[in-house]
Order: C-alpha cells, then structure tokens, then sequence
C-alpha cells in the first residue's frame, strides 16, 4: 500500500515500494514506486530464485539515486497464462466411512506438518483454525453444501477466514509432495479444482448465495472470478 | 467487487484477478514528501510489508485492521494474515523472500551494498479503507518507531 511510503517518507525515513497492480502504484504514486509486473502475492516475482529476487532489489534501491520522486517499472514481466495446476498425488482413501473430503483432509495431515517443517515454522493455516481442527471446519461446509443453513452450520469463524486457513492447510501440505516452486495460482487451481474439499467449498458457495447470505459471506470463499 | 457465485471468468488468470483490483479507489496526494537518503552502503533498511505478516504467536490482523505488527528479522516463522482470497499464497509458502526478502538483504548487507539490516520489521495490512487512521495515527506510529531504531530506508512490498 503506497499510502504508508508516503507517510513514511514524511516521518524521514526514504522509501522504495514495490507494487504489483500498475494502475494503483501510479495513482497512489510514492515518493519512490517500482512497478512489477508480477502474479499477486508474489511481490518479489520468482520463488526459490535468489538471482531474480536480486534483480528486482537492485531496480528498487536504483530509484535512490533519483534527486525526485519517481515511479517507473520493472523490465521484467511474469504471466499467469491461467491454465498451470500443480502437479501433487493426493492421498488414497482411508476409511470408506468418512466424508470424501474429511477423508482427504485427514491423509494430508503428515504432508502439512513435513511442509511446516520445511519452511522452518511457516503455517497455512491456524489464522483462526489450527490444523487439528481442519476436517472440524471441512465439516461445516459440507453441511453448508448439502442444504444447512449457513448460520447453523457451525462454521468456526468468519467464513473467509476459515476458507483461507483450510486453503493453505492444502497448499502447504502440497509443498511437502512436489519437488519444484509452483506457478502462481497453480496451488490454488489444483486445490479448487482437483481436490474434494475444493468442490465442496465451490459448492457450498454457490449454496450459501442461493440461501440469500450476505454477499461478502460467500464470495471470498474462493478467488473473486469463481 | 460483486459477483455471483456461478461467475466464470477464464481459469482463474492473474490478470481477470487484478482486473477486479485495479479500479479501486487510491488516495491522491497533493505532494510527494521526499526525504534524501544517505547512501544505502551506509544506510540501515528494515522491510514494511503490507502482507498482514505476523508470527504465529502474534495477534492475527482483523479486517480492516490498522495496527502494525512488529516482526523479528532473526524468525522464520510466519503466517500471512492478508484478508483476500485474491492473491497466490503458495509462491510465500514456498519460499518468504518471495513476498519478504530477509535472506536477500542480508546477502546485500553481507556484500557491502547495504550499510546494515534493522533487526526488526514491520507489517502492516494492505487492503485498507480506513486511510485516515493510516495516514494521522497508525502510519506516523510506526515510521517513528522505525526512525527510533536507526532506520535510514524502508523497503515496501505488498501481497
């Protein structure tokens, strides 16, 4: 958010910031603004590629040379082509009796923790539910999805919130099963679109707005073009 | 940012996503405040993230929040606290220089290109309607804070 460099800037302190939404960078217009054009979330453009990241820095901390304010761009761009799903096994059924999705859940548990622990205490989830009580949380959506109110579902917090703890319960565990940086949003499609947990957050969705929810309820379930 | 549930733009493209971002209203400002810095092989840099970073054992950011986070340089231990669906948070998981370039500015210190690397940092959250309490309250806060800590130059990264 570029408001806060100009805060900053006023307060003595030079600033570089880094934007990745053109339109925004150049209306807000820091003292000093980079630029790049890269996927959301990824500010500093390649995971895993300490060369690239340094460029990107190098480009930002140029613009201290300039005697004036300055907003320019990155030479590089990154493009989403829309299509790349992350390639990861999912695990195989475990017991026949449970929901698909709770069951799904419950096989990704060791995966999560193996990607915490790779990521040196990094969490996906645990905002406002932990890890141990993600197939708690599936639970309520499934409900959701198959026609209870979404006000007597039992959903354990803010419905956005809840979503993206349970998205990156998947992402992370995710990491721990494939060997490679993955492609923006390529996380996010294999988890909506290949898992069962992700049919049913679609799914409950799509419930929640025939039930007349109040709009911000369900849309942030998911990315804002699903 | 409306829609229906069954909306289907393409697949999920970054670009439909910044589409429905891009046309936000951003606050104008009359000037530009510009401060001169000292050269940055003799400048201390701290990192203000507007990712609603923050360690585990720290209080999760509310929505809309406008406080600040303070954040340990020497941890490795995050969770970002972004209230938004509408960013990959994968390319974070796997790797945090991606959205909080720490290993990067040591490097760069360790070389010689930057004086030194503050030992703590910032987070803010990004997505904000409430500019007025960033602006006079909140904001002027913590770049106090951070000139209390000898910090020459701030590096800005959003989600």
């Amino acid at each position: 958010m570029s408001t806060l460099a100009h805060v900053f800037e006023a307060a003595g302190i030079a600033t570089v910031a880094l934007g990745s939404i053109r339109k925004q960078i150049e209306s807000t217009a820091p003292p000093r603004g980079l630029w790049c054009d890269f996927p959301l979330g990824r500010p500093l453009g390649k995971p895993g590629d300490p060369e690239f990241q340094h460029r990107v820095l190098a480009a930002a901390f140029a613009l201290l040379d300039s005697p004036e304010p300055i907003v320019t761009e990155f030479g590089e761009s990154i493009t989403d082509d829309g299509n790349e799903v992350l390639a990861c096994p999912l695990p195989p059924r475990h017991d026949p009796d449970a929901h698909p999705a709770i069951d799904e859940a419950r096989g990704l548990r060791a995966a999560y923790e193996r990607g915490v622990e790779l990521s040196n205490g990094r969490i996906g989830a645990g905002r406002v539910v932990a890890a141990d009580d993600i197939p708690t949380a599936i639970e309520a959506f499934i409900r959701i999805a198959d026609g209870t109110s979404w006000k007597q579902a039992g959903i354990p917090g803010l419905p956005m919130r809840v979503s993206q703890d349970i998205r990156g319960y998947y992402e992370t565990a995710a990491l721990a099963l494939v060997d490679h940086a993955p492609a923006a949003w390529a996380g996010a499609r294999w988890f909506l679109d290949e898992t069962e947990t992700g049919k049913v957050l679609i799914a409950a969705r799509a419930e929640m707005e025939r039930q007349e929810a109040p709009q911000p309820m369900w849309f942030y379930l998911t990315p804002g073009d699903r | 940012m409306v829609g229906r549930a069954s909306d289907t733009l393409t697949h999920m493209a970054d670009s439909d996503i910044k589409a429905l971002t891009e046309d936000l209203p951003a606050p104008n400002f009359d000037t530009t405040a510009f401060t001169t810095p000292k050269p940055l092989s003799e400048s201390t840099v701290a990192i203000v993230t507007t990712a609603s970073l923050h360690h585990p054992d720290q209080d999760d950011f509310a929505p809309m929040d406008t406080s600040y986070r303070v954040l340990d340089g020497s941890r490795r231990d995050y969770v970002i606290g972004h209230w938004s669906p509408n960013f990959d948070d994968v390319g974070f998981a796997y790797d945090m220089n991606t959205v909080f370039p720490i290993d990067r500015l040591d490097e760069l210190a360790a070389q010689g290109v930057i004086g030194r690397v503050n030992d703590q940092h910032m987070a803010y959250a990004g997505n904000q309607f409430d500019l007025a309490t960033i602006k006079m309250d909140t904001g002027p806060e913590g770049a106090n804070w951070l000139r209390e800590q000898g910090v020459d130059i701030a590096l800005f990264t959003p989600v």
